[in-house]
């Protein structure tokens, strides 16, 4: 075989994973707009992907905006002065905007879309979902529709929480190490806060966490040979799910602010 | 004249090069219990999978009630599974749901009916496959293989189906546990009069179990006759198999050592 015969034959394939995915996704979105809906499903799943994803989501966004305070400082410290209000829009803003989202973004993919990907992979491969089937249950909605809701419903709302823990990390910094004023800090955060960059991050929230659940659901559905092939799914739904965050997260910020 | 209870004609299903099921057809009439046998690999449980609509036959017919059923909605679908259960080889139980929860599954969530209504009647059919309540209470995780596939019995005859399919029953579990599950397949599948078929290669638990017995071998059906028949049969794959001869048309692919 040619190398043009191979890169045809991978150019197919590729084609045709993305043919897959889409039906996956149209079928997935509609169970999820259709009742009958099982909110005591989805009530476990916000438990699931909200609730228990707060920790590492908090820690993530609480050393990122630290981090982020202390290099800010030190960047400025070299060539500048009044780095109080800079810093304090500079932590505000990349957390609300960027790297509250991605960063919970990507922690939800790491442990909610492996957990999915796990759990509806070993379904698949001990015929649960096809006892699903015979039992008369849509598998789509009984176990596709609850997470992908759940996830699009909980992430915003992660995220928010994570956008303040976050900003409160950058506070730690700035009034613990750095001395700065607190009154003043609070202020020059306030002020340079503006609702569009919340919403920003808040729909960016929403469409990570439908990017996450769908990934996890679909490698999962799709996995086959045992438990090598649980394995794959599971590695495959988190890095799909990354890559997909870190690509939509450019489009939906240049999408806001593209000059 | 009666209508089958299912009817395949000329059942055909390929997986790329790979022929499963060449040219199937079989009547099974209501209130009868069919054995399909036949060695790893032959297409058994592709066959079954067909029916089910799990898999969908690359050409023929399935029919259940006179009903094709290759091809129809999810709704339809549905309605049709909603006349079948189902016990699976390891059984299949939801792991995340108790042993009750499994039984009352097609209850609840087929027929819309209360939990605590389908609560009793998970216990009662436990009881009917010799589970105490408290075994209800536990997870699939916690029983044993022989356990998991009665309470895998319960669930398939919860909703009272029409018709039950069971897969290896008997396969994994000891020959006394064997013939446990063996008489339950008879009791409860007589106690709620359903059209019963199996797909199995261990013999003792065919003739136990059923009424007519078909032979599938590379994907078409070489035998079908009553159980009591299938000793008396010249057929040289059949006989091969009942009396497990390594020498006999059946070639399986071993290499030699």
């Amino acid at each position: 075989m040619n190398a043009i015969q191979s890169i045809g034959r991978l150019f197919l394939s590729f084609l045709e994973l993305v043919g897959e995915v889409a039906v996956f996704s149209a079928v997935a979105i509609s169970h999820c707009l259709r009742p009958p809906f099982y909110f005591r499903l989805i009530g476990r799943q916000m438990l699931e992907i909200g609730y228990y994803s707060l920790p590492v989501v908090g820690l993530t966004t609480l050393f990122a905006g630290m981090v982020l305070a202390l290099q800010s400082y030190t960047g400025f410290a070299r060539n500048s002065v009044g780095a109080e209000g800079a810093i304090a829009e500079i932590v505000v803003l990349s957390i609300t905007r960027e790297l509250g989202p991605v960063l919970a973004g990507l922690m939800v993919a790491a442990r909610v879309g492996s957990s999915i990907a796990a759990e509806i992979g070993t379904m698949r491969v001990t015929e649960q979902i096809d006892a699903l089937v015979t039992l008369s249950t849509n598998p789509f909605k009984y176990l596709v529709a609850p997470r992908m809701i759940a996830g699009v419903a909980t992430l915003p709302l992660l995220i928010l929480i994570g956008d303040i823990i976050g900003v409160f990390g950058g506070y730690i910094v700035a009034i613990y190490k750095l001395s700065f004023n607190p009154a003043l800090y609070l202020r020059n955060s306030w002020d340079s806060l503006f609702a569009e960059d919340v919403i920003t991050g808040l729909v960016k929230a929403a469409v990570f966490g439908l990017i996450v659940t769908l990934m996890g659901c679909y490698q999962g559905y799709h996995s086959r040979g045992g438990a090598q092939g649980v394995g794959a799914a599971t590695i495959n739904a988190v890095v799909t799910a990354s890559i997909l965050i870190l690509i939509l997260n450019y489009l939906i910020s240049a999408m806001f602010f593209g000059v | 004249m009666t209508v089958p209870k299912i009817r395949l004609q000329h059942v055909r299903k390929q997986f790329g090069d790979n022929v499963v099921l060449g040219d199937v057809s079989l009547d099974i009439m209501p209130g009868e219990s069919v054995v399909i046998i036949g060695g790893s690999g032959s297409g058994k449980s592709v066959t079954l999978k067909c029916i089910l609509g799990l898999l969908t036959p690359d050409s023929g017919s399935i029919e259940i009630d006179g009903q094709s059923v290759v091809g129809i909605g999810d709704h339809e679908r549905e309605a049709i599974n909603a006349k079948i259960g189902m016990l699976f080889q390891a059984a299949a139980l939801f792991d995340s749901l108790a042993v009750w929860e499994n039984v009352a599954f097609g209850l609840i969530e087929g027929q819309g009916m209360p939990r605590a209504d389908a609560r009793v009647i998970a216990m009662e059919k436990l009881a009917q496959v010799g589970l105490t309540e408290e075994i209800g209470l536990m997870a699939p995780a916690d029983l044993s293989g022989g356990m998991r596939k009665r309470v895998g019995l319960a669930r398939a005859i919860a909703i009272e189906p029409e018709i039950l399919f069971f897969d290896e029953p008997t396969t994994g579990i000891d020959p006394i546990m064997g013939d446990i599950i063996n008489e339950l397949i008879v009791d409860c599948t007589r106690a709620i009069g359903a059209t019963g078929l199996t797909i199995t290669h261990d013999l003792a638990s065919a003739r136990k179990i059923s009424d007519r017995i078909a032979m599938l071998y590379k994907g078409e059906l070489v035998w079908v006759g009553p159980t009591s028949e299938i000793d008396e049969t010249d057929n040289a794959v059949v006989q091969q198999f009942i009396n497990g001869r390594a020498d006999g048309p059946i070639e399986l692919e071993v290499r030699p050592l």
